[in-house]
């Protein structure tokens, strides 16, 4: 019985390893992909009464390089986010519970935009989402 | 009746003007039998609607049990503010298809969210709440042993949401403790000789398939003090469609155990909500 179970794991392990997971940013389109996601997250930011104040001092070309690097590093890519820690860049902005909502709508409809797997899109808010703390009433 | 439709129309149209709606697609939960934000049967921590911060907005609900013998039909609203309060009215009917006649109840709840959130911390949310029961018809509970025609119910709620927890999919847990003395909820009154208030646990997993819809099932432990029947724990599965921020439609399979002597009270559920 062990020895059945044990044929029965290895066999499972080894098909697992034959068969290699793609990794997140892989599965987010990889550098194409990144970009449109930011790009329409920023076109869905832009139209977005709510939340869009809060962009109106930002030098939006260096924030979409930014946040390229960054999804792009968070999801695993050949990447290195260059600019200062969340808490920092979002201190003093005032930015609430329904602001931090907003941004998460319009990232989930950037991802389905893209056509975004469900599984890679849940991976992806998984890394996100601990950065409220950081983000939120600061 | 007609106070509760005026009502509703003044909030659905102060709903269109000025309720904004900010959280994410599903994470007000449904609505319970018993008017909170929830599963079915279970009171979750999570807050009704899609008010976030400084937000507020308003929903009601109507939903049908139909089991072996008997039909519950419940219906209600609610408000929420800053994704913290909650504040809901249930009305249900209870109809005893087998015996004749029929039981009902008010509830009034709220709910405050006391820490965490949902989906963005590490902790689970977590809320209390509180309910007012009244009974609308008492002769058949008193009969049978009920000491009140109300009854009052504190809990405390705990929720979280997993992300890509089984198979890429999002997982809901969440456990309910709720202190009460109703009998089969309330619909057959509360307290009575030896009855006092207990904890019970109560339990929901729901597994987000996407954003849309989700599958489900809940415990709900029950006290069982009334001598003149046995009354069980609660069980169901369900499926919920979050067709919008608007709407939503829950189906499900409820066991409701035996009933006033009546055995093996299985049945359907079917509920659907409104939030503005």
């Amino acid at each position: 019985m062990v020895k059945y179970l044990l044929l029965i794991a290895t066999l499972a392990l080894t098909a697992c390893q034959q068969k290699p997971e793609s990794s997140l940013y892989q599965r987010l389109g990889a550098e194409t992909g990144v970009e449109n996601i930011v790009d329409s997250l920023l076109s869905g930011i832009e139209q977005d009464p709510s939340i869009v104040h809060h962009f109106s001092d930002t030098d939006i070309p260096r924030f979409r390089r930014l946040l390229i690097e960054q999804f792009c590093e968070l999801s695993g890519g050949p990447c290195k986010y260059s600019g200062v820690s969340m808490q920092e860049s979002h201190t003093g902005f005032q930015i609430t519970q329904a602001h931090f909502d907003a941004l998460v709508n319009h990232l989930i409809a950037a991802m389905q935009q893209q056509k975004v797997a469900i599984e890679a899109q849940n991976e992806f808010l998984a890394l996100l989402a601990p950065m409220y703390k950081d983000v939120v009433y600061r | 009746m007609k106070i509760m439709i005026s009502a509703l129309c003044l909030v659905l149209a102060c709903g269109n003007l000025m309720a904004e709606s900010s959280k994410v697609i599903a994470t007000g939960g449904a609505t319970s039998i018993e008017g909170n934000s929830g599963g079915g049967i279970v009171p979750w921590a999570t807050i009704n609607g899609y008010s976030s911060s400084d937000e507020w907005s308003v929903n009601t609900f109507a939903a049908r049990v139909g089991v072996k013998s008997f039909t519950l039909n419940s219906y209600g609203l609610g408000a929420s503010f800053n994704n913290q309060w909650e504040l809901s009215f249930a009305r249900q009917d209870f109809s005893l298809d087998t015996i004749g006649g029929a039981l009902r109840q008010d509830i009034l709840g709220l709910k405050y969210k006391i820490a965490g959130e949902l989906l963005y911390t590490t902790i689970p949310q977590i809320s209390l709440g509180v309910q007012l029961k009244k009974n609308r018809d008492f002769a058949l509970p008193s009969a049978v042993g009920a000491g009140d025609d109300s009854g009052y119910e504190f809990y405390v709620a705990a929720t979280k949401v997993f992300f890509d927890a089984i198979a890429g999919r999002n997982l809901l847990l969440n456990a309910t403790v709720r202190s009460t003395d109703a009998h089969q909820t309330g619909l057959l009154g509360f307290g009575g000789q030896g009855s006092e208030h207990q904890w019970m646990l109560e339990t929901s997993a729901v597994l987000l398939l996407n954003y849309n819809l989700a599958i489900g099932t809940e415990f709900k432990q029950k006290p069982n003090q009334l001598s003149f029947a046995d009354e069980q724990h609660w069980r169901d599965l369900f499926a919920a469609w979050f067709i919008n921020k608007n709407a939503s439609v829950v189906l499900g399979y409820v066991d409701l155990g035996d009933i006033a002597g009546l055995t093996e009270q299985t049945g359907f559920y079917l509920s659907v909500e409104g939030t503005w």
